[in-house]
């Protein structure tokens, strides 16, 4: 191929690509506006007239405001938890290696490997008493998010300076002080990295409440719309207009934090 | 000072405790109720041996194909996304100059998209009368390419697997981009001025140089690929028949019939196929790059 060709080409490729990865979202978009008949098919087609009035019945019917909540509480609070608690472990083994320590963070990091357990994990959540309730799916969602958590950063407090901890020790601060006054602000970009990916993994997550949450009060939007599906399998206008809302929290997250996402997807993995 | 330790071990103990509790204990415990008869329907839980891994490892019954299924998707899923992958990193890292980023967030889009609406979207696209990628091929004269996608037992499988490409294939492409980008461009110019050609220059610079990042991307296909569940579900659910029936959904089917000592022996079973793979994969990759 000539060399005045050759960037065209790479761009053409680049872009077909990239509208094969953008046509699904494309497909929700347009015929969560149409008329049922009108979006029986999914064409690519634009609606003929816009039928706003779709996201209004699908919030009704699709119970999508009480199932926001519940997916933004459990997304949100064991975000929180799982990054917090992770945070603090890693700091402690990355900085104090010891024997015990580094066996810590291995034994920690296999769970990024190792398959759940439903049937005892079963066990074990109705003897803390902890099934069907909204703060059993809170505490087991952030156990699930420690491993990659701590991995991610683990990784980072090595270049956070061991100086600021000694000056601050002899400053006269207690280890929570050290961590929650120096060290915690200065991981801010890994904790915002992790902090992302663990409230993405919560929101999209699915498996979660269709094994423990048999209450459709405490369903997150996933099940929701699952749900909804059924039910209205045939309206496809409906079934997007119920899946767009649910995926704008995700998408308008995704644009606002894509560098801190694909800096936590690549780290580790590159350098090592 | 070691009284005063500023790196108190209580700080490890909070994500400790939630790991040990609802990750290892389940786990551990899981492989000794898999010897019993566990089920919802008695209280009573009695030993019976080896007699779980009996009926699963029987060719009288269909778990064997589960697992088939699980290795045929884990192994089709790596290929494609990783040879999608990289020419696509390949693509963005040395053909497009500009835009570079832009085609990376939308490529990268429906990584982050759960995978229930996933499926969702793709039963309506590969539906066989309406959908879209039907239409699409009647349209452009390729009507015998217009199958059933998801409802021919003999390619429902491979449907599946053709969109969990798609989802992860943005993923596999973003690693290896940063690997290429850690590739020092003096090594390039040096083989080029030794007269090498982009053939030789990809073979001995930039795949051995990638291999880290090729093996990682492998390794996390391996984990994820094994235990893949949501898009299988939302698809298909194991249909038709049995033709896509994974591990994963297997176990849901399980747990949904209360048959919990089958299920938690079939979860055993995952987890040691988990184990071995994953070293082996390792293995393997290991010794690809001392090759080099």
């Amino acid at each position: 191929m000539p060399k005045s060709l050759r960037a065209p080409a790479a761009h053409l490729a680049a872009f077909l690509a990239s509208l094969i990865m953008l046509l699904p979202v494309y497909l929700i978009t347009i015929n969560a506006l149409k008329s049922s008949p009108e979006a029986s098919s999914m064409s690519v087609d634009l609606p003929s007239e816009l039928h706003f009035e779709n996201f209004l019945i699908a919030i009704e019917k699709g119970k999508l405001i009480g199932s926001f909540l519940n997916s933004l509480l459990y997304a949100t609070s064991a975000t929180v938890l799982a990054t917090l608690v992770s945070a603090m472990a890693a700091f402690v083994m990355s900085r104090h290696r010891t024997r015990l320590n580094r066996f810590f963070y291995l034994f920690l990091i296999m769970g990024i490997a190792l398959p759940i357990n439903f049937f005892t994990l079963t066990t074990m959540m109705q003897v803390t008493h902890l099934i069907n309730t909204k703060i059993g799916v809170i505490i087991l969602y952030a156990a699930l998010q420690v491993p990659f958590s701590v991995f991610l950063i683990y990784g980072f407090v090595d270049t956070i300076p061991r100086e600021l901890d000694e000056a601050a020790i002899l400053d006269g601060c207690r280890p929570p002080q050290l961590f929650f006054l120096v060290i915690l602000p200065l991981l801010k970009p890994v904790l915002v990295t992790a902090g992302i990916l663990n409230f993405l993994n919560i929101w999209n997550d699915f498996m979660i409440p269709l094994y423990y949450l048999n209450s459709s009060a405490n369903w997150p939007m996933t099940l929701a719309v699952y749900n909804f599906f059924g039910q209205y399998q045939s309206s496809w206008n409906l079934v997007s207009a119920d899946i767009l809302l649910t995926i704008i929290p995700v998408i308008i997250i995704y644009l606002l934090g894509q560098r801190f996402i694909i800096a936590g997807m690549t780290s580790g993995s590159v350098k090592g | 000072m070691k009284s005063h330790s500023p790196y108190p071990l209580y700080f490890v103990l909070a994500a400790l405790a939630l790991y040990v509790t609802f990750f290892i204990i389940p786990s551990l415990s899981g492989i000794a109720y898999s010897f019993t008869d566990w089920s919802s329907y008695s209280d009573e839980v009695e030993f019976i041996g080896l007699d779980n891994y009996r009926t699963i490892l029987s060719p009288d019954e269909n778990y064997l194909s589960f697992i088939g299924n699980t290795l045929l998707f884990t192994f089709w899923t790596i290929i494609i996304k990783t040879v999608f992958g990289l020419a696509l990193a390949l693509l963005l890292n040395e053909g497009v100059r500009r835009f570079v980023n832009g085609y990376r967030v939308l490529i990268y889009l429906p990584v982050i998209l759960p995978t229930l609406v996933v499926a969702l979207i793709f039963r309506s696209i590969l539906d066989p009368a309406a959908g879209l990628l039907n239409s699409f091929l009647r349209g452009i004269g390729l009507d015998a390419l217009a199958l059933p996608w998801l409802i021919d037992p003999t390619i429902a499988l491979y449907s599946v697997i053709g969109v969990d490409s798609w989802k992860g294939i943005g993923y596999i492409m973003v690693i290896l981009l940063a690997g290429l980008q850690t590739i020092p461009k003096d090594l390039y110019e040096a083989a080029a001025i030794d007269g090498a050609g982009a053939w030789a220059k990809f073979r001995h610079i930039t795949l051995p140089m990638l291999m880290p990042a090729l093996m990682i991307v492998t390794v996390l296909n391996v984990l994820y690929g094994l235990r893949v569940f949501d898009i299988v579900y939302a698809l298909t659910n194991g249909g038709p028949g049995y033709a896509t029936e994974v591990l994963s959904t297997e176990i849901f089917k399980a747990f949904s019939k209360g048959q919990f000592g089958l299920g938690t022996a079939i979860s055993s079973i995952l987890f040691l196929i988990l184990v071995v793979t994953g070293y082996l994969v390792i293995r393997v990759m290991e010794r690809q790059t001392d090759r080099e």
